[in-house]
């Protein structure tokens, strides 16, 4: 199974259902898969091979679900991007993986003409709108082409008829890739995590079992298609044959709880900051929420004392606290009945899928012991695109001849029951409103301020954020440095949850023997050497 | 109603763009422009109580309300006026 059939079998089992609601607009199966259809042909006639790469620059939206699918049909990989990035990893994005087409609206026109440099690869730009966008400068050698022109297009203008046909063979078999999808890295740019279909079909198939997901279901998606959790939210309805009422974002979470009564929605997937916020709104009960059967958190574990007051709240959702990486999209599930036994547990690994906790040598650890957290199953992606080094320490050979191991570089134990515990990560990756941010790359952003002679940002715990990101910055010396002016070039330079909401200004940082900054005695101490 | 305006431009630029206003209109959606995401909007809705001594009902956070300068204006002044 590919994919797109995820779409496709929905749409020839329940052609005329509701498969997607984006503001006033509701589209069914048939009418998205003729779409994507239209698209995929389109993206053809533009001389999009099987496996090229094509970006998608959105904000969450009908065209951005179409793009998805009809990139897909294409034999293509899809690439999402949040659509609150910056143009410079606009750009590294763009190069690394080499996308022939970029598909995107012209509220993004500014940061993207600003991202434009360097691209050999990029030959396309589609954008959805109704008015030719004024980029179409001569000298470019970048087409420009509206959405509906794309679609419009009938017939491929360079592939015979022979060539191509999206019904009757398929472009692609299940070990190809279908997605990149680009995530934080130790060293401060990006790494593209490949995922081939079989992969996405197992993750989809697995997590659909446990969320005991039925054609009924419909989701509430506010998370962007960029973030693993809000695509697969996609994905996953399109194989239950479900609904999914697609938001742009939780900025106005009265319109959510609005549009939950109004559409019927039953699966509600947050990350810790919604529950945060939910949980802040003081007349929670005067909204129709009794369709709502169940609410999955992941990307960082929801406080105890959230989890007891959503149970409180919505005593009649089943609550799942997740945990996963984008490498193998999900690894376990708490089964909700389990909640009150033991809510500081992201439980057992999901169906078809298996967990060790090993110390350094590789050896399993018992019960109660420390150790990282290694996933075994056809979930575990393929990769990162373009960085062999990086992909063979993460991914690794297991015991039997041939398969791959994840490396999470998460630590865990597990109880005597075997149910899993996140301890902490072994790197020092941040997790900050459901986002995992390299701390590298905010200090690259900081170093690049005129006067800055040293960084080091941190995570610190915070009740909503989960943790907050904290700069601590020496200034050259006799340069008066101030902290708008290092918010305001995080803002410019950074998508917004990587700005720092913390900056503090210090004489030195505090160093290992070895000179690298001491991190540990950073989060530790919190604040030493402060200048004023 | 311009000196509101003035307060409210004030607070965004200072707050959620750190003194830089290239580009920020009385229409600008905070949303779409990615101005405001949504811990800024709790921001912003403490900065409306505290500054013009109102309360934003729950019911009030939506985007006719507070997405643009001039949303935030128009709702000020009906609050305000009411």
């Amino acid at each position: 199974m590919l994919v797109h059939h995820f779409l496709e079998n929905s749409a020839s089992r329940l052609p005329d259902k509701t498969a997607l609601i984006c503001g006033e607009e509701r589209l069914t199966y048939k009418r998205i898969n003729t779409l994507a259809d239209s698209l995929a042909t389109g993206l053809m006639g533009l001389g999009l091979n099987r496996q090229d790469r094509v970006v998608i620059f959105l904000d969450n939206s009908i065209e951005s679900v179409i793009s998805v699918f009809g990139i897909l049909k294409a034999g293509a990989i899809f690439i999402v991007l949040n659509p609150a990035m910056k143009p410079k990893k606009l750009n590294y994005i763009l190069r690394d993986s080499g996308a022939r087409v970029l598909i995107s609206h012209r509220n993004k026109a500014r940061i993207i003409r600003e991202s434009l440099t360097d691209l050999p690869n990029l030959e396309h730009i589609v954008w959805v709108d109704k008015v030719p966008v004024v980029e179409k400068s001569a000298s470019s050698r970048i087409s420009h082409y509206l959405w509906y022109e794309v679609l419009a297009q009938e017939k491929p203008f360079n592939l015979s008829p022979f060539s191509f046909s999206l019904t009757s063979r398929s472009r692609c078999i299940d070990i190809d890739l279908a997605t990149i999808i680009y995530t934080s890295g130790s060293t401060g740019d990006p790494k593209g995590v490949m995922s081939a279909h079989y992969n996405v079909v197992a993750a989809a198939t697995s997590i659909t079992q446990y969320l005991e997901n039925i054609e009924d279901d419909i989701i509430m998606n506010c998370l962007p298609l960029s973030f693993d959790y809000g695509l697969y939210q996609v994905l996953m309805a399109f194989l239950f044959g479900g609904t999914v009422v697609l938001e742009k974002s939780f900025v106005y979470p009265v319109k959510i709880l609005q549009r939950i009564g109004e559409e019927r929605v039953t699966g509600l997937p947050i990350v810790p900051t919604m529950a945060a916020i939910l949980l802040q709104m003081d007349k929670l009960s005067r909204f129709e929420l009794s369709s709502l059967r169940y609410i999955s958190n992941t990307a960082a574990a929801l406080p105890v004392a959230h989890i007891e007051r959503l149970q409180e709240l919505f005593p009649n959702v089943r609550i799942y606290s997740m945990y996963g990486l984008t490498e193998c999209k999900r690894v376990s599930y708490l089964p909700p009945e389990e909640l009150s036994r033991r809510p500081e547990s992201v439980g057992i690994a999901m169906p078809n899928c298996e967990v060790f906790v090993v110390n350094e040598k590789g050896e399993e650890v018992g019960p109660g012991e420390v150790g990282e957290l290694v996933v075994r199953g056809s979930n575990v992606m393929q990769g990162y695109w373009n960085a062999p080094e990086e992909t063979a320490r993460t991914f690794r050979p297991g015991r039997y001849r041939g398969e791959t191991l994840l490396y999470t570089g998460d630590l865990f134990k597990k109880d005597e029951e075997g149910f899993l515990y996140f301890v902490a990560r072994k790197d020092d990756l941040i997790k900050t409103k459901g986002e995992r941010v390299s701390p590298k790359e905010i200090e690259n952003a900081i170093s690049e301020i005129e006067g800055v002679a040293e960084v080091a940002v941190i995570g610190v715990p915070d009740d909503v954020l989960g943790q907050a990101i904290k700069a601590f910055v020496v200034p050259r010396d006799g340069i008066g440095l101030d902290e708008d002016r290092i918010k305001r070039y995080c803002t410019e330079n950074l998508e917004p949850f990587m700005v720092p909401k913390y900056i503090e200004f210090n004489k030195y940082l505090p160093k290992s023997p070895s000179g690298k900054i001491d991190k540990k005695r950073l989060k530790k101490e919190g604040t030493l050497g402060q200048e004023r | 109603m311009s000196d509101l305006r003035e307060r409210i431009r004030a607070f965004v630029i200072e707050n959620f763009l750190f003194g830089n206003d290239d580009g920020l209109s009385d229409e600008s959606s905070f949303l779409e422009e990615g101005i405001i995401d949504s811990t800024g909007i709790l921001e912003l809705v403490s900065f409306l109580e505290e500054e013009f001594g109102i309360t934003v009902e729950d019911e009030e956070l939506i985007p006719e309300n507070l997405d643009s300068i001039n949303n935030v204006v128009s709702y000020l002044a009906k609050k305000l006026g009411s």
